[in-house]
């Protein structure tokens, strides 16, 4: 294909505001696919597509308009995989950025926009779903012109449910965003924007070559990392897996390497030919790490082999997941894992559970400090239970926050921020009525339970996004949790500590309602080092009979006790008390103090 | 194989369903007693087969079994079979000196006396008929007939009953010097009139009630009662042993017959529960045909827990030989540990104190 003719591009838009219905629907519209047919192609549809014995959802589809190529990329929606969604971006040379005319612009427009502006692409601006009702095309096309400093005229009006203006757009597209540069006679790059682990054909990395033309059977490199292999297929998807002899500078397209494991190809990486290698690799490559830090345990200890089994078989197919095992006395035997940040966490746990049918325990988020000790040493802290007492100092990690909020929820907004340690950054008004404020936060702020505070006191008109910002010292103290005597260390958290006694407080108050009454009085306490802080206590039972038991009750009181013993068998020991599993949990709501 | 040796006899009718009770009831139907008691004696004669030639006791249980029409309790008492003991259950209101007659005519030795509380406003709570004088009308009433062995049915916790209203209640019930003493924790079950009028009060009076089991005990056991089951006390009388003998049956694991509607039997491994329609009980025995029956079958695991968790209501200690598969080794030692069981050679006995968490001391030794 002439280069002259091609056109790569991504959807990017807040979650909601349609990126997937004008997916489809350009999908539709070009011939591609048939609606139905494009459902199960183009939807996270993992369990469908393991049916018919393919695991590999398509990154990238090559459409035709008016004899040009559109490759559409497609790139994942939260930010928790900024950096993933930076290298789709990268790949391509335009993005349409799509907003709810009901809604507006929304934090994620605002960050996925400056994105693509970062990389140097033409956005093409869309707002989507003006035939709502509530639509308001007019003032919502000015807040996209004055975001990406564009004029208002310029912004498509469509709605990727009826179809309106989907033409107009892919036009649009065409005129606008300009074809690939790049070299198809030079040495070969090509950028590896994402990968898939599938059982039958191993990985396969979705890459958008720069320069050079690839073809089947090359020897290539991965120039970061190093991995070397032979190209056992390449192609491209249109909308199922279509074979080709070449991919050449311009084009995006898929390649399969018979590597076994997906860790070997990360996303950021620059593919070049053994044959003709390139002397510099792409820009931009990063070692993603990750963020947000927790440990994972089988709520039955007997589940331990399985949950290591599922993580390996996870980490296939997932490069940015981290475990290493972990030891808890309370806990037993599980992992200390570590995501991307708390979706990527959520998304884990969820397949974890649902896929590979393990009841799990979840301790409560955290996030990768760095202590320094008194002999000079920098180490990184994982787990609270590892923060060690004597220390020089701790620093944190840090996010710019970006939110945007109706007017009236400013002050609810910077009464949370300023709860949870923020540093007022800068406010602007978007429009008359809406406001964009970023805040700088320590990220373990964030990790309890911000957003649904975020959510709740903005009636859940405020959008959300951040950026990691580096570290910061901070005033931090590790809160030990001890129930009758005995440190329970997957209940240890690291806080600020001008908060610490009110936050501990609450905890010791929330353990006591969570842990059921036995036998003997149980002490809760909270300590900094041999300091205890707060304590409650949970008295004990002084009666528990099952009063009448006759002929006619037997068997009910039979089942009874039948249950009881089963509720005591999913409880974990700590010393001699019996601790339900939720009491594990009872620090993640510990930011809910303002109801 | 020996035969069984407990009878039960359900007796469903009542003048008046009370607000807290969840028992197979059914109010007047005084055209229905004839007809029913003809039942029962049907489905006696079926099951005969699997009774010992001698019973052990028998239990007349309702509803309010003295609330049946006199000539057709008399018929029914008479066509029983006889038994050492053979208890009713009567109401206060319903024991006037004429039903005594009748009872000690049919056999009866011991009547359990549902008295709940000695307080008009409590009774009046529980919707019960009777009054604090009917109750202690009944008692003497009994005792000129010459009934010598008479159990009385206390309910604490009911709402509003303060500690000094409990106190009045055992003292007024210790003042009949019965044989024997029946002491329940009012039970709010799902469902019934009652816990949706008072459920909420109940949940608030919770804490502050939390020590009345154990003042029942201290009370009774104070007055020389031995409190030989979680809720039963009795007189220590050298002669006698005072314990309801029947009810000693279903604690000791033994086999019981139970006939009419609800009645629940378990005889060799299989328990079953026949209807609870009176209508459908009828019919069936109208054509000599067995009632409908809800069958568990008990596997020898199930036998084992049962064995334990009965056996651990009571004073005395329970042989574990035989049911050590129905033990969790660790958790009874760790009661032990906690002074809430001791342990001798093979057998287990709760502490006062583990009595008192008898529930969740048997949910720690159970398997």
């Amino acid at each position: 294909m002439d280069q002259q003719k091609i056109r790569n591009f991504s959807i990017i838009a807040h979650i909601d505001h349609g990126k997937s219905t004008l997916a489809d629907r350009i999908l539709e519209v070009t011939g591609t696919v048939s609606g139905r047919e494009m459902r199960d192609q183009l939807l996270d549809s993992m369990e469908l597509e393991r049916e018919r014995g393919i695991t590999i959802k398509a990154q990238a589809v090559r459409v035709t308009w008016k004899g040009h190529e559109l490759n559409l990329i497609d790139t994942p929606g939260h930010v928790d995989f900024t950096y993933e969604v930076s290298r789709s971006l990268q790949a391509c040379e335009g993005a349409v950025l799509v907003v709810d005319a009901a809604q507006g612009v929304e934090a994620q427009t605002v960050a996925n926009a400056y994105l693509a502006i970062e990389n140097n692409l033409e956005i093409v601006p869309v707002v989507n779903k003006i035939d709502l009702p509530s639509a308001d095309p007019e003032g919502t096309s000015a807040e996209i012109a004055d975001l990406i400093g564009e004029q208002p005229d310029r912004v498509i009006r469509a709605s990727a449910k009826t179809g309106l203006g989907v033409e107009e757009l892919l036009d649009a597209v065409v005129e606008r965003i300009p074809p690939p540069a790049g070299d198809p006679d030079g040495p070969g790059r090509a950028l590896i924007f994402d990968s898939s682990y599938d059982q039958y054909r191993g990985v396969l990395a979705f890459v958008r070559v720069v320069d050079g033309t690839f073809r089947p059977r090359e020897r290539l490199r991965a120039m970061a990392q190093g991995t070397r292999f032979e190209t056992e297929e390449l192609g491209f998807f249109s909308p199922t897996m279509k074979p080709a002899q070449t991919l050449s500078a311009g084009e995006v397209g898929y390649v399969i390497t018979g590597l076994k494991d997906v860790s070997k190809l990360r996303v950021g990486d620059t593919l070049t030919t053994e044959a003709n290698p390139a002397a510099e690799p792409l820009p931009g490559y990063k070692d993603v790490k990750p963020t947000v830090f927790a440990g994972l345990f089988p709520t039955d200890s007997d589940d331990y082999p399985e949950l290591r089994d599922a993580l390996d078989r996870l980490k296939l197919n997932d490069a940015a997941l981290f475990y290493e095992p972990e030891t808890s006395q309370a806990l037993g035997f599980g992992f200390r894992c570590g995501f991307l940040g708390l979706l990527h966490m959520e998304i884990v746990r969820e397949r974890l559970e649902r896929e590979f049918d393990l009841d799990l325990l979840v301790t409560a988020p955290t996030v990768a400090y760095q202590v320094t000790t008194p002999i000079g040493e920098l180490v990184e802290v994982h787990n609270p239970a590892d923060m060690p007492d004597e220390l020089e100092r701790v620093d944190e990690p840090y996010i710019k926050a970006s939110i945007i909020v109706p007017k009236e929820y400013v002050g609810a907004v910077m009464e949370l921020n300023n709860d949870r340690r923020g540093r007022f950054d800068h406010m602007e008004y978007l429009s008359e009525q809406r406001v964009h404020l970023t805040y700088d936060l320590p990220l373990a702020e964030i990790v309890f339970d911000y957003y649904d505070q975020l959510k709740s006191r903005t009636r859940g008109y405020a959008s959300f996004d951040y950026d990691l910002a580096g570290y910061t010292e901070g005033s931090l103290v590790r809160v030990d949790v001890l129930v009758g005597g005995e440190p329970v260390d997957a209940l240890s958290l690291i806080l600020p500590r001008e908060g610490a006694y009110p936050r501990a407080k609450m905890l010791v108050e929330r353990l006591r309602e969570e842990i059921p009454r036995q036998f003997f009085d149980v002490a809760i306490q909270a300590a900094i080092g041999s300091r205890v802080i707060a304590r409650e206590t949970v008295k004990a039972k002084r009666k528990d009979v099952l009063a009448k038991c006759y002929g006619g009750d037997i068997t009910r009181k039979r089942k009874l006790l039948e249950k009881q013993k089963k509720g005591k068998k999913r409880m974990k020991q700590v010393g001699s008390v019996e601790v339900p599993q939720e009491a594990f949990l009872a620090v993640l709501n510990l930011g809910d103090d303002k109801k | 194989m020996s035969g069984v040796r407990h009878l039960y006899v359900h007796l469903p009718f009542c003048a008046h369903r009370c607000g807290y009770c969840d028992f197979v009831t059914a109010v007047g139907s005084l055209h229905r007693h004839g007809p029913y008691v003809d039942g029962l004696l049907a489905e006696l004669e079926l099951e005969r087969g699997l009774l010992a030639v001698e019973l052990d006791t028998v239990f007349l249980g309702g509803g309010t079994p003295t609330f049946t029409q006199p000539e057709v309790l008399s018929r029914l008492l008479a066509a029983l079979p006889p038994a050492g003991e053979v208890t009713v259950e009567a109401n206060p209101e319903t024991v006037t000196p004429a039903l005594a007659a009748l009872l000690r005519e049919g056999g009866v030795n011991r009547v359990s006396l549902g008295a709940q509380s000695f307080q008009p406003e409590l009774l009046g709570i529980l919707e019960r008929v009777a009054g604090p004088d009917d109750v202690r009308r009944a008692v003497h009433t009994l005792r000129d007939a010459g009934f010598d062995n008479i159990s009385l049915d206390l309910i604490y916790g009911i709402p509003g009953q303060g500690a000094t209203d409990l106190e009045r209640d055992l003292a007024e019930a210790l003042a009949l010097e019965p044989e024997h003493l029946s002491c329940y924790e009012l039970e709010a079950k799902p469902g019934t009139r009652f816990t949706h009028a008072h459920g909420e009060e109940l949940v608030r009076q919770a804490a502050a009630m939390e020590g009345y089991f154990e003042r029942v005990v201290e009370t009774l056991t104070g007055a020389g009662y031995r409190w030989y089951e979680t809720a039963n006390f009795c007189r220590r009388d050298p002669g006698r042993d005072l314990r309801a003998q029947h009810n000693l049956g279903y604690w000791h694991g033994r086999d019981y017959l139970g006939l009419g509607v609800g009645a629940v039997s378990t005889v060799r491994g299989r328990r079953w529960r026949t209807t609870p329609s009176v209508g459908r009980y009828l019919a069936a025995l109208g054509e000599a045909r067995r009632p409908a029956r809800d069958v568990e079958e008990l596997e020898r695991a199930t036998r084992q827990a049962e064995r334990v968790l009965l056996g651990l209501r009571l004073d005395e200690p329970l042989s574990l030989d035989g049911l050590g598969d129905a033990v969790d080794a660790a958790g009874l030692e760790r009661v032990e540990r906690l002074g809430l069981a001791v342990r001798e050679a093979d057998t287990v006995v709760l502490t006062p104190l583990g009595r008192l968490l008898g529930g969740g001391v048997t949910v720690e030794v159970l398997a």
